[in-house]
């Protein structure tokens, strides 16, 4: 436990830096918000191995190795044209960019009309309406659920404040760049976002993490989603940071009845990523569908928790997790399903699907059911393989060289959730990515 | 074109091919028969490079190149095809970009340039025609789903993709009915040409009814104890095996 008094105290101190920064804006609801949650935050610290939770992943011990001592920095001199590279021009949409968690309107683009979304800086838009934002803050995420919650609530300020009114269909997807520059220094961020989706709505978010730099980052954020009745909500999330960073990830999604919500969250890049999922169903007819896929080399360690809280009756849920580990990376999986009493009629399917490509790969993966009800259809289970061989030597037997055999087997494998990215031009950037990766065509 | 010479091979250390001797020249086609456990299938594995399989001794040369020492990827390149007497079932790789692979990949190790997807889609639509296959199967994932004699067709259809000189064909007519069995020999005779070959590793003599074979030569314990023409095969179709056994261990007595 002593390993990480120093890096909370850090983070401690961070705080105290952080609240005489705020100077008059240092009270409020808001700023209420942040000081329980820094209670919190001091009191329990960073989760220790015996968590359950956190079993797999040292997030505290990770942090002490790379932070500790280490002067922290939000400064970047990435400008418009080092950003450049990480932005999605093929695709037209809403671009916001945000380096070292500030957000950067001089880089971004938004192109939908404010009838269809209202888009705002999170600190903007509480400015406008305190109570709203504080209220919706506090309601969705209870800071004392987790300690990165905490902590990122403690230092709320910046991110992004998401208003679909009712019945708006937003044709452009909106895509937050969120990027990591540690060349001038250690950096840390906390976003902070606040998708409030209006009945019969519809929208797709995308959130990419990229990194630069040779120090290391920490990005510790929570996403907030409201979805309204009858919303349609497709949210993916890709990773690709560098191997020097940390990420910790969270998403709290609350649907409302006839909502569906469908969350794919792909992993090709980042050092140590931790990613929550967290959908609470919370009226009836609703359909909430979670999709993923870790892709991993060298020491990477990926860890997704997902929990879907079934709480009344007549909705489903489906999830399908895959992952490929090579050299000596780490792949953890824990999906929960939560069926309570009142939730009949729940249809609910889980699966993880592995394959480790090197002796020294690691998956620890732990599909678990808890039902109360008693008329209901749920699934869940997991699986962990190698490349089939046999299927290489057919492919070889035909001409085809070993290294493109192979990777067309991990690119059939990744296929199912490759094919849940809707918005084509993503999905071929995410191809270049992946093959990249595979070092080969697809 | 294909010259065996004395090849020995093992799995696990436990001999199965104890001094093969065969030579296959341009325009011919060979039947090699046996009993089960013969060493039938192990000797097309090995010629299409099978790993688990190890040359303990002998030669195969193909077009004058050392065939043993060549990747499975490269004798298919040099002109070596196996249709498998089990085709592998390849969810999540379509058939059509799976052979388009294929083909440019042969076609770059040859030093042809790659073909662009019209000429593909026109010859794929030709020798679609040969083995009778539906372009519904070719949407697929790779023989995901097939029945066994819409997966030996698919072998014999990427058999006409590429245009093999060598084609070794692994009890093709296992788990075939009779329709399907005409329909499959129908496309191996019409891709035979004068400067190609066939190897037919099959246990029964129905298969040669259709492909009709210049030799024929009996496989058993690991060699090959007997060579004939046709009327050889309509011996054993008559006999069984029994008489060739007794012979081979009586000589070997």
């Amino acid at each position: 436990m002593s390993t990480t008094t120093d890096i909370k105290s850090s983070f401690i101190s961070q705080y105290r830096e952080f609240e005489k920064s705020l100077n008059g804006s240092a009270k409020g609801p808001l700023h209420q918000l942040r000081k329980e949650a820094m209670g919190i935050f001091e009191e329990t610290g960073f989760p220790h191995a015996k968590n359950e939770e956190y079993k797999y992943s040292n997030i505290g011990k990770a942090l002490e190795k790379q932070l500790a001592g280490q002067a922290i920095t939000q400064a970047s001199s990435l400008d418009a044209a080092g950003v450049q590279p990480f932005l999605f021009d093929e695709l037209e949409a809403n671009q916001l960019v945000f380096i070292n968690g500030q957000y950067r309107p001089e880089l971004s683009s938004l192109i939908s009309n404010n009838s269809e979304v209202v888009i705002k800086e999170l600190s903007e838009a509480y400015q406008e309406q305190p109570e709203l934002v504080a209220n919706a803050l506090s309601k969705e995420a209870n800071p004392a659920t987790d300690a990165f919650l905490a902590l990122n609530t403690a230092f709320v300020q910046h991110g992004i404040f998401l208003h679909v009114p009712d019945k708006a269909v937003v044709s452009q997807p909106i895509v937050l760049h969120f990027i990591s520059d540690s060349s001038r220094g250690t950096t840390t961020s906390q976003p902070r976002n606040l998708f409030l989706i209006g009945k019969s709505a519809q929208i797709s978010v995308v959130e990419a993490f990229h990194s630069v730099g040779e120090q290391s980052s920490f990005t510790n954020i929570v996403t907030t989603i409201d979805v309204k009745e009858n919303a349609q909500v497709d949210y993916f999330k890709l990773q690709t940071e560098q191997d020097n960073s940390l990420q910790v990830n969270t998403t709290q999604v609350q649907q409302e009845a006839n909502s569906r919500f469908t969350a794919t969250t792909i992993t090709l890049g980042g050092g140590l990523v931790r990613n929550n999922l967290n959908i609470a169903q919370n009226a009836s007819n609703i359909e909430s569908n979670m999709f993923g896929l870790y892709f991993l080399h060298g020491k990477q360690h990926v860890d997704n928790h997902t929990v879907v809280d079934h709480r009344k009756p007549h909705c489903q849920s489906n999830e399908l997790y895959k992952g490929i580990m090579d050299d000596a990376s780490t792949g953890v999986f824990n999906g929960k399903i939560f069926v309570r009493q009142e939730a009949q009629k729940t249809n609910a399917f889980q699966s993880n699907k592995n394959i480790l490509l090197s002796d020294n790969a690691t998956i620890n993966t732990k599909p678990q059911l808890e039902i109360w009800a008693d008329d209901v259809k749920c699934s869940h289970g997991a699986t962990t393989g190698q490349i089939d061989e046999e299927q290489v030597f057919y492919l070889r037997a035909r001409g085809i060289s070993e290294e493109s055999a192979r990777a067309m087997l991990l690119y059939a494998f990744a296929a199912d959730i490759i094919d849940q990215i809707s918005i084509e031009p993503l999905k071929a950037r995410f191809l270049k990515f992946l093959s990249d990766k595979l070092q080969t065509q697809i | 074109m294909l010259s065996i010479n004395n090849l020995q091979a093992s799995i696990n250390g436990e001999p199965i091919l104890k001094g093969i001797n065969l030579e296959v020249k341009a325009g011919e086609v060979h039947a090699i028969m046996g009993p089960n456990g013969s060493g039938k299938s192990t000797l097309a594995s090995v010629l299409a490079g099978r790993e688990e399989y190890e040359v303990t001794g002998g030669t195969a040369t193909f077009k004058g190149k050392d065939l043993l020492d060549l990747a499975p990827e490269d004798r298919a390149r040099e002109g070596v095809f196996l249709a498998f007497q089990y085709p592998i079932e390849i969810p999540g790789v379509s058939s059509t970009n799976f052979l388009k692979t294929a083909i440019n990949q042969v076609r770059e190790y040859r030093g042809q340039a790659p073909l662009d997807a019209v000429s593909f889609l026109k010859i794929v639509k030709e020798k679609m025609k040969l083995v009778e296959i539906d372009q519904s199967l070719l949407n697929r994932s790779l023989n995901e789903g097939f029945s066994g004699g819409e997966k030996k067709r698919n072998e014999i259809f990427q058999m006409a993709m590429l245009e093999p000189t060598l084609s070794i064909l692994d009890e093709t007519d296992s788990g075939l009915d009779i329709d399907a069995l005409r329909i499959v020999a129908n496309g191996v005779n019409k891709l035979k040409r004068p400067d190609n070959a066939t190897i037919v590793v099959t246990h029964y003599q129905r298969l040669l009814d259709y492909i009709v074979p210049d030799f024929v030569h009996v496989l058993y314990k690991g060699r090959i104890v007997k060579s004939g023409t046709k009327e050889l095969a309509l011996e054993l179709e008559e006999r069984g095996y029994d008489w060739i056994k007794e012979e081979a261990d009586n000589i070997k007595a």
